[in-house]
């Protein structure tokens, strides 16, 4: 079937084809992922997660519409500013810790403290999550680019 | 966190500030956002005056890393508190006069971040007291001076400078490293004015020399003194505000600090004293002699710099004396007080004259003596500030210079009569050497004045024309603070010079400091006219004797013998580099896998190794199914010619490793392994495309044979380690105290997430970064071959 298939242009064929059961599940499934992945990351401090697999999550449902479509379909459903991502995620990251000195405590002492927000009631602030939020963006992002880097060279 | 520690890291904030402002702003000058930074800090800094005045040193811990020392603590004294007043108050002035010097098209965002990068640095050198931390402090002014001396990336001579001035500082930074450490495991302290508590301790140690010279080394480097002068005249390729601010005013001097700082922490050894002073004295005579012959602008001050840097050096050396024991002290404390005002004064003229250098080069378009001439009339006011600048530079009543020179010369003659046992074999030397150097001294000087602005005009590339206001300012501001300090000297006597002077010996009271024109006929004075009157002679037929530096042969200069050894290193380097690399991933892994298993069985030979397999736990008949599993997929992996058949089965093995994480236990591993093993799957598949056809090379049945004998020996000693881990419980597990504070100290319940943002937090900000760079060192380099591809087609088609 292959040799058929490339006699009759096998490569400008498989890029018309479309799987459109695919197309659609992944369409579904993206979002379910993606709750699923806020879900990991926020939960992390108590359950099973965190931004490291909140991250790669993440970018897997990116990965499944990737598959489903290609990378400049990909681009035009999810305009994503990866690099920017990158940057915002390394300033979380390194400007957490930071910032939290201003309290005179040594390097990566967190501070946590508790407000109450009306409708929500009384949450944790924890100034983890704002460090692992920087994780979350920088794996998420770097992810996404090495992939669509990688799968978008012209040959 | 207090106002001072904010106001160290002021100028990394406004560098954000800046690189923002700079993409959406483009009609104002971006130099006059970066102005104020510098301003507000100097004048922050003046208010601190009075306090360091009346005796009490400022002293604001900060813990960043207690567990090994390094603590961010500020601490001010008069030392500190003059080279951070020098930083940020030339730094206001250098910014100002950057506005005129460089026009907008330039990439400014780049400049002023740098330069704000810079000045946080060298405010966090001089103002903290722990030697790990202001280490780090030191090593970002090397490196935001590599930055800007290549700010022109496009010249060649601005990234061999940048690249030299680097590779030469921190070399030399590196060695300061080893001496802080060995410093601070003899001390148990890393502050240092704990190490001038215990300098006895430092100096019964026995490794206190050798903690000497590798903390001169990173003085010597930073300093540019002899034999490591070599790079800052190629860092003068750097834009002129830069070379004024960085390689004249405060960055070579930090190197300075550095030695005023750790005198009372040495005051014990006679090494000290006597490199220091040598060193310095060597300077001075060779880079003041090489000066002469410069026809570059700035080339001239470069060497000029050096060698007055070299003056400073040696006036440190013999205040040195005044601290070691059993010395007349007072004698002593004079050189001292000199070295001060003469960092002080060489940042007013030297500072200025940088400037006007720049001045020139913008309105005439060359800096080159040679072709400059006669632009008294055209360019008055650059012409009086030169004027008033280069006397001082030389030595003449009644600039600054002079008093600083007088007092340089009187500590000289003194050292030469004092009865020092351990110089007084060369102390005669001193004084001859000091009055050569300044003999040279003042011969550059009056080429610099007279050569650019009399004689006969010639073409030059533009019109010349007096220079705009707005640069003109600095240098005047300078200038005149050369003639208020040369007239009223002791306004700043009791002010700045005393309590710093008193930092440096480390005394209490504060030294007595007035200084006087007139001493009587004293030798210094003698000598001064001596300067003059040879100096003047010998510029008048300079051309006569110019043939002397003919002798001087490029083959043995130090420059050749760094390009030399950076020429050879560079070619073996590459050379095992090359012998080592073949491109297969294959051998890269065998390389690994070799010493993976060589160094274990190594260490295993010698430790011995007993394994108790008593407690292990049950195997279920799950794990047993698994491990079939995983051994199926691994056979067909082997077996299998096609390569999509090897990314599935690798796929399945990884998914069976994360239910294995499940079965015992750890669900944030089974998370990650699964989350991970679908994006490498994926990220097969999408390089699949990219990829050779399975193995073009050969397999000999050797070949296999070496792999297949690595792989069980790697799979021997993984499954041996991970026994006899099991088996010796030397330390108590680590998890007991993690779970023990998880909820206590971080308010968290999961320990594995816990540890990675809380207790392990370093090594989480780390990954990240590394992970960061991994993506975008992808991104360039898939964008740099598929941009390298679309050439070739263009060229071909």
């Amino acid at each position: 079937m292959k040799s058929t298939l490339k006699r009759a242009g096998y490569k400008a064929l498989q890029r018309q084809m479309n799987d459109v059961h695919l197309q659609f599940i992944s369409k579904v499934a993206f979002f379910i992922i993606t709750m699923f992945s806020f879900n990991l990351f926020f939960a992390g401090h108590y359950t099973p997660g965190g931004g490291f697999v909140g991250g790669l999550l993440m970018s897997s449902a990116v990965l499944l519409l990737l598959i489903a479509y290609d990378i400049k379909t990909l681009e035009k459903m999810l305009p994503i500013p990866l690099k920017f991502l990158i940057s915002l995620g390394l300033l979380f990251a390194l400007g957490v810790p930071l910032f939290l000195m201003i309290f005179g405590k040594p390097l990566f002492t967190h501070a946590l403290t508790d407000i109450s927000v009306p409708i929500l009631g009384d949450i944790h602030i924890h100034s983890a999550v704002f460090f692992d939020l920087g994780v979350f963006l920088v794996v998420f992002g770097a992810t996404i680019l090495i992939l669509v880097s990688v799968g978008g060279v012209k040959d | 966190m207090t106002l001072l520690h904010f106001f160290i890291l002021l100028p990394l904030l406004a560098a954000v500030a800046i690189g923002i402002i700079y993409k959406f702003q483009k009609n104002i000058h971006l130099g006059w956002f970066v102005l104020p930074v510098p301003f507000v800090i100097v004048s922050y800094l003046f208010t601190l005056i009075p306090n360091i005045q009346s005796g009490s040193n400022i002293y604001k811990p900060l813990n960043f890393m207690p567990r090994i020392g390094m603590n961010f603590d500020v601490y001010i004294d008069g030392l500190g508190l003059l080279f951070a007043i020098l930083i940020s108050g030339i730094g206001t002035l250098v910014v100002l006069y950057s506005i005129g010097y460089l026009s907008q098209d330039e990439k400014l965002g780049n400049f002023y971040i740098y330069l704000l990068m810079f000045m946080a640095a060298m405010l966090g050198v001089v103002m903290i007291d722990n030697v790990l931390m202001m280490y780090m402090f030191w090593e970002l002014t090397s490196i935001s001076s590599f930055l800007l001396i290549a700010f022109w990336t496009t010249k060649e001579k601005s990234t061999y400078g940048a690249q030299k001035s680097m590779l030469i500082t921190m070399f030399g930074g590196f060695m300061m490293l080893g001496g802080f450490i060995l410093l601070g495991s003899i001390t148990e302290s890393y502050s240092i004015r704990e190490m001038i508590q215990s300098s006895d301790l430092i100096a019964s140690s026995g490794v206190g020399t050798l903690a000497v010279i590798l903390i001169l080394f990173g003085a010597f480097t930073k300093s540019a003194q002899f034999p490591f002068y070599i790079w800052l005249p190629d860092a003068m390729e750097a834009p002129t505000p830069v070379s004024a601010y960085l390689h004249s005013a405060t960055m070579v001097k930090a190197g300075l600090y550095l030695v005023a700082r750790f005198t009372p922490v040495f005051m014990w050894s006679t090494t000290w004293v006597n490199t220091i002073l040598i060193v310095g004295l060597i300077t001075l005579l060779w880079a003041s002699f090489n000066a002469v012959i410069k026809d570059d602008m700035k080339a001239v001050l470069a060497f000029s710099t050096v060698s007055q840097l070299g003056l400073i050096m040696s006036l440190l050396g013999v205040g040195a004396l005044a601290v070691t024991a059993g010395f007349n002290e007072e004698i002593f404390t004079v050189a001292v007080i000199a070295a001060v005002f003469h960092i002080i004064n060489h940042a007013t003229f030297k500072g200025s004259l940088f400037m006007v250098t720049g001045i020139i080069d913008h309105q005439t378009g060359t800096r080159s003596i040679k072709r400059l001439g006669a632009l008294l009339t055209i360019m008055p006011i650059s012409f009086t500030i030169t004027l008033i600048t280069a006397f001082s530079m030389a030595g003449l009543p009644p600039f600054n210079g002079f008093l600083s020179k007088e007092l340089f010369l009187e500590a000289m003659f003194e050292i030469s009569q004092s009865n020092v046992s351990f110089l007084s074999a060369i102390s005669v030397l001193f004084p001859l050497l000091a009055i050569v150097g300044s003999i040279f001294t003042f011969v550059y000087s009056m080429k610099l004045l007279f050569g650019v602005f009399t004689g006969e005009s010639f073409d030059t590339p533009k019109e010349p024309s007096e220079a705009p206001v707005l640069m003109l300012i600095s240098p005047a501001i300078l200038a005149s603070l050369v003639v208020i300090i040369g007239l009223f000297p002791n306004i700043l006597s009791n002010t700045i010079i005393s309590p710093a002077a008193s930092a440096i010996l480390d005394r209490q009271n504060f030294v007595d400091v007035s200084i006087s024109f007139w001493h009587g006929i004293t030798p210094a004075l003698l000598s001064t006219i001596l300067i003059v009157l040879v100096g003047a002679v010998l510029y008048y037929f300079r051309d006569s004797w110019a043939f002397v530096y003919n002798y001087i042969k490029e083959a043995y200069t130090l420059n050749n013998l760094y390009d030399q050894l950076l020429k050879q290193s560079t070619y073996y380097s590459n050379k095992a580099t090359q012998s080592l690399s073949t491109g297969f991933l294959r051998t890269y892994l065998l390389y690994i896998f070799g010493f993976f298993v060589l160094f274990n069985f190594m260490t295993m030979f010698r430790t011995g190794l007993n394994l108790d397999l008593s407690d292990l736990a049950p195997i279920g008949i799950q794990e047993v199914i698994l491990v079939f599993v995983i051994l199926i997929s691994l056979g067909i992996i082997m077996m299998t010619k096609s390569r999509m058949v090897s990314i599935i089965m690798l796929g399945a093995v990884g998914f069976s490793m994360a239910l294995f994480f499940v079965f015992f236990r750890a669900p944030d591993l089974a998370l990650t392994q699964l989350a991970i093993e679908t994006v490498t799957t994926t990220l097969f598949l999408v390089c699949f495309y990219h990829l050779p056809k399975v193995s073009k090379l050969p397999e000999t049945r050797q070949f296999k044979l070496t792999n297949f004998v690595i792989a069980v020996l790697v799979g021997l000693v993984s499954i041996l380690i991970g026994l006899s881990a099991y088996s010796h419980r030397i330390f108590d597990s680590i998890s007991e105290y993690h779970i023990e504070h998880v909820y206590d100290l971080a308010a968290g319940k999961n320990m594995v997430n816990v540890i990675l943002v809380d207790f392990r937090g370093y090594d989480t900000v780390f990954e990240t970064v590394v992970f960061a760079i991994a993506g975008i060192g992808i991104y360039i380099l898939m964008r740099m071959t598929s941009r390298r591809k679309d050439d070739g087609n263009e060229e071909h088609s």
